[in-house]
């Protein structure tokens, strides 16, 4: 029975009622018939890409990519933050960090992250970099130190920002002048636009992230099935559920339609967590942006408004992003747009290890690089 | 990065909670879902309750979560 189902790794399956699990193995064969016949179907392969660097462990892990149709393929698109993020705003960090009157406050995502000069972790000794567990951690460490300048590294999706943004606002209340932040929050939806745009046409369906959408709501991705004529399925991180939007997506694209769809509908609505939303449009407005492997895009990153001026660490350091040059030989940013596979880069195994990254998508426990390390290609060996 | 947890609320004054998952309490704020009570279950993202949660996508999340921290625990071994 596991032969037919490849390297799935369901739950651990001795712990469950064998009626349930026999229940999930005929969902998953209905899935995998509907797989097979949309690759029959069309009569090429399917690229489907997912923007959430979670699904993209989930995948892995459970060995999803085991049981799809040869002619089905999975990219893991621009899904991770710090995978994302462009050099040029890695190498301001790195620079704020080496000045004596700034503590660096950041999530511990980004501080092995590699730059001109090192990397975060390589100054941490200096005592001057603080891994955060949230923004509030942030302001906490600027009442506690109020000789410094705290620039919280601000990075992340639509998940990320409300929290940023409730910081800067209590900031303002309580005049707490020494804190700023480092403004870097991408928004996921100009990111799929920018990738069907023009870096990817290959892209045939997104499988839409569940917790950014708990944010943004499903409504988020409706231009993108309206305007690009691609299938949208919001799904949880259960390998089932990511199963049955692949699925769905198969379905989609067989019946040559293009809809929005959530399959989390435990967590995610239509309109999403509108005090959330509101708090995001208080403090940020978007701007143009840069993104590794995608450039520069539209209205893609959140800036912060004028009257919140004075905690742009920006503005408070006169700085300007650049885009950075990438790594020598690096690929991520084809990897992030899903044109290359990360076994293709000739770095990847040899100089480019977990231990040892050169990248950020094998930085990032979440990057497609380092998840394609631990688990091959297919997943879950 | 945007992974959420989900966790209970067992104290809470204000805006700000206590909350409890698997086992583990920490601090969270409950200012981007002023609805939530005590004794909710939310998913608790970056220090900040996003979103409601019933109990039992709550318990699909945590299975989920304990076996993504043995896959990051997982040796590294080259393949692919």
């Amino acid at each position: 029975m596991f032969e037919r189902f490849g390297n799935l790794n369901l739950f651990r399956i001795s712990k469950l009622d064998i009626r349930i699990y026999c229940f999930m193995l005929d969902r998953i064969n209905k899935a995998q018939k509907i797989m097979s016949s949309a690759c029959k179907t069309l009569g090429r392969q399917i690229n489907i890409m997912e923007v959430c660097g979670t699904h993209t462990v989930s995948i892995f892990r459970s060995g999803i990519r085991s049981t799809l149709p040869e002619g089905l393929r999975l990219l893991s698109g621009p899904g991770c933050p710090v995978c994302v993020t462009s050099q040029g705003y890695i190498d301001i960090i790195l620079q704020l960090a080496d000045r004596k009157d700034c503590i660096i406050a950041t999530y511990g995502d980004m501080i092995r992250v590699p730059g001109k000069t090192g990397s975060l972790e390589t100054r941490q000794a200096k005592f001057n970099v603080k891994v955060v567990l949230s923004s509030e951690d942030a302001l906490q460490l600027a009442k506690d130190n109020p000789q410094k300048t705290i620039v919280f590294v601000a990075v992340g999706f639509e998940t990320t920002a409300p929290a940023t943004a409730v910081a800067v606002k209590e900031a303002a209340t309580e005049s707490i002048d020494n804190f700023s932040i480092l403004g870097g929050h991408k928004l996921v939806v100009p990111a799929m636009k920018a990738l069907l745009d023009g870096k990817n046409h290959k892209i045939d369906a997104f499988l839409c992230p569940g917790h950014v959408s708990a944010i943004i709501g499903s409504g988020a991705f409706a231009g993108i099935v309206e305007d690009f004529k691609r299938p949208c399925v919001v799904a949880g991180f259960e390998p089932l559920q990511i199963i049955e939007a692949i699925a769905e997506i198969c379905r989609q694209l067989s019946a040559g339609t293009a809809e929005l769809k959530s399959l989390y509908g435990a967590v995610v609505t239509e309109q999403g967590n509108t005090v959330a939303q509101k708090i995001i449009d208080e403090c940020f407005e978007p701007a143009d942006g840069y993104w590794r492997g995608l450039g520069k895009i539209e209205k893609s990153t959140l800036e912060l408004k004028d009257k919140y001026g004075r905690f742009d660490a920006f503005k408070r350091f006169n700085l300007t992003e650049t885009p950075g040059e990438e790594l020598d030989g690096c690929r991520c940013g084809e990897v992030l747009c899903g044109l290359v596979e990360p076994s293709q880069c000739s770095l990847f195994g040899r100089s480019c290890t977990p231990l040892k990254p050169v990248g950020p998508c094998m930085v990032s426990s979440e990057g497609a690089c380092a998840a394609w390390f631990k688990y091959g290609g297919r997943g879950h060996n | 990065m945007c992974l959420a947890i989900p966790a209970r609320i067992v104290e809470l004054e204000g805006d700000r909670a206590v909350v409890d998952a698997m086992g583990n309490r920490f601090r969270a704020k409950t200012t981007l879902l002023p609805k939530a009570k005590l004794g909710d279950l939310v998913l608790v993202h970056a220090g900040f309750a996003i979103s409601m949660v019933d109990e039992e996508e709550a318990k699909k999340t945590w299975q989920l979560i304990s076996e993504i921290n043995e896959f990051m625990d997982t040796p590294n071994k080259v393949s692919g």
